[in-house]
């Protein structure tokens, strides 16, 4: 049987957490992966989802979906859901995909987790991030439906399929689905989003002032990386809130976490205990974020972090 | 303006995280409960609003009688009653089901909570009222206005916000900036011990979920500590292998 996965479009892009999820459904399928796409996608790349798992993508190429309006995807998914007979779906977390996936899972009786790190077992039991990364729970979806929602670095890439094709879908969706209206949007473009960063480097207040944070820029831009931020940061309107990373914030999972003038408080720490390398350079040798740290530099940000960028320029 | 605000009771954050019983429970020993953070911001906002449209703020939490502190203190805050739904909080559908049945019958205009519950971070609650109750949900909300039944949002998504507008009733999970957190003051606390706290039965018993044990992470490996950024980028390409 079909599983189905939710891919979601960021200005008409594929999101690479969603084809992380296509992915992860591939790996728990016997290949029958039918991934949705709901708005106007840009360019071919709908049928490389293929590359990343999908035997068919079934795409809603209406406009009036180009905007995330949470009641109307849920209508759609829990659509083709039924359209497809499929008793599962998958999608990656995120600010939409969550509160999208929780009224599907109403719509469809099916069980619903959430922040889920693996893939399940032949039971259906899977290990999911709790209590902010700082734990792990072992649960059993148990109805006949289910829908998962993964985290980032659940399951690595695949890029090695073949093209999938494309066919249309028309979900049936009533004007009440879009009842909630979208007034403006404002988004950072060309940028790293911050929770599908790979690499990300964050500042506090070491860092003295908005006007200090060229270098953190410099250095996010020799890597690739997005650029976060700690909490007082994003409290002082130094950077904006989209940015600050920990239990209040975003919670980010990248291979890599440089946190540069941020002294390590529990409730940062807990928005990057899922990263698999951090770095720390902080200028107080006792900053309790020495703790969870890979690699420490003390030193002072202003000396040591244009060194490490010319560094890691050489060395690409 | 009729507000429900439903709370967790959860670890504080800056707890040790632990399990007992063959990794089978939380261990609570040593643990001091709070009102979660994120259904503090959302309590916060129910009491700015009140304070500006009038109106009452009820306090909804579903846990067992230990929970009761965190409610006394919501009240305390500025709720002018509560509801316990006297059962264990182990699933989100569960939990749903129960504030959409008291929802139901008692016409709130706002539904707040918080985006999560810092325990298990399911973020769905929110999400599964609004679909059994067939009203918007939004999540997770920074900004929240209401003026002539029609309510002003903002979201946050990926690298950003939208702007929402919808008309009430609407379920809303909140987050920071929303409000600013409130502390009690003695008269709160003092009638906080008189406003009425109504203890229910669940009424429905279904679950969606059934959790069989927890781990912790493993131990973080030493630090390595460098002065020579070079030598930094070098562990991160060589070690990490990152670059």
């Amino acid at each position: 049987m079909a599983v189905l996965v939710f891919v979601e479009l960021s200005d008409g892009e594929v999101k690479k957490s969603s084809r992380e999820a296509v992915t992860y459904a591939s790996a728990m399928s016997n290949g029958d992966v039918v991934a949705v796409v709901l708005g106007t996608a840009a360019g071919d790349q709908l049928k490389k989802l293929g590359n990343n798992g999908a035997s068919k993508v079934l795409h809603a190429n209406n406009p009036k979906f180009d905007q995330g309006v949470i009641s109307a995807y849920a209508s759609a998914l829990a659509e083709a859901m039924q359209k497809t007979q499929s008793d599962s779906l998958v999608l990656a977390e995120s600010s939409l995909g969550n509160p999208v996936a929780a009224r599907v899972s109403i719509k469809m009786d099916a069980s619903l987790v959430t922040n889920v790190v693996a893939l399940p077992d032949a039971h259906f039991n899977v290990k999911r991030s709790i209590y902010t990364g700082k734990a792990s729970a072992h649960t059993t979806l148990t109805k006949d439906k289910k829908i998962l929602s993964i985290k980032k670095g659940a399951v690595i890439l695949k890029e090695d399929g073949a093209e999938a094709p494309i066919e249309n879908f028309n979900p049936s969706i009533e004007d009440s689905d879009f009842g909630v209206k979208q007034v403006s949007r404002e988004k950072t473009t060309g940028k790293v989003l911050l929770p599908e960063a790979d690499i990300v480097v964050s500042g506090g207040r070491g860092l003295k002032g908005p006007e200090n944070w060229g270098m953190i820029e410099d250095l996010a831009e020799v890597l690739g990386a997005a650029t976060g931020c700690s909490k007082p940061v994003s409290d002082m309107d130094w950077r904006p809130h989209h940015e600050h990373v920990g239990q209040t914030g975003i919670k980010v999972a990248p291979t890599l976490y440089i946190a540069i003038g941020i002294s390590g408080a529990i409730q940062h720490l807990a928005g990057v205990n899922q990263s698999k390398y951090i770095v720390v350079i902080n200028k107080d040798a006792d900053a309790p974020f020495f703790k969870a740290a890979d690699y420490g530099v003390v030193g002072d940000a202003f000396e040591v972090v244009p060194k490490l960028t010319e560094a890691i320029k050489a060395i690409k | 303006m009729k507000i429900l605000v439903c709370i967790t009771h959860v670890p504080d954050t800056t707890s040790r995280i632990a399990f007992t019983n063959n990794n089978s429970e939380f261990d609570n020993s040593g643990v001091q409960f709070v009102i979660g953070p994120y259904d503090d911001y959302a309590l916060a906002r129910a009491v700015e609003l009140k304070e500006q449209m009038g109106g009452s703020i009820t306090v909804l939490n579903v846990g067992e009688a230990v929970t009761e502190p965190t409610l006394r203190k919501a009240l305390a805050i500025g709720a002018d009653d509560a509801i316990r739904i006297n059962a264990r909080a182990d699933d989100s559908f569960f939990v749903a089901s129960q504030i959409a049945e008291v929802a139901k019958t008692e016409n709130y205009d706002l539904i707040l909570m918080g985006r999560e519950s810092i325990d298990f971070n399911g973020g769905m609650v929110h999400g599964m009222v609004g679909e059994l109750l067939g009203i918007p949900s939004l999540s997770p909300v920074m900004k929240l206005e209401v003026e002539n039944g029609v309510a002003t949002l903002a979201r946050e998504i990926e690298g950003g916000k939208e702007i929402l507008e919808a008309l009430l009733p609407l379920v809303v999970g909140c987050q920071e900036p929303i409000a600013e957190w409130k502390i009690p003051n003695m008269r709160g606390i003092m009638t906080a011990r008189s406003k009425p706290l109504k203890v229910i039965e669940a009424t429905t018993h279904s679950v969606a979920t059934k959790t069989t044990s927890y781990d912790l992470p493993p131990e973080k490996g030493a630090i390595k500590m460098v002065d020579d950024m070079k030598e930094l980028a070098r562990l991160l390409k060589e070690e990490a292998k990152i670059l």
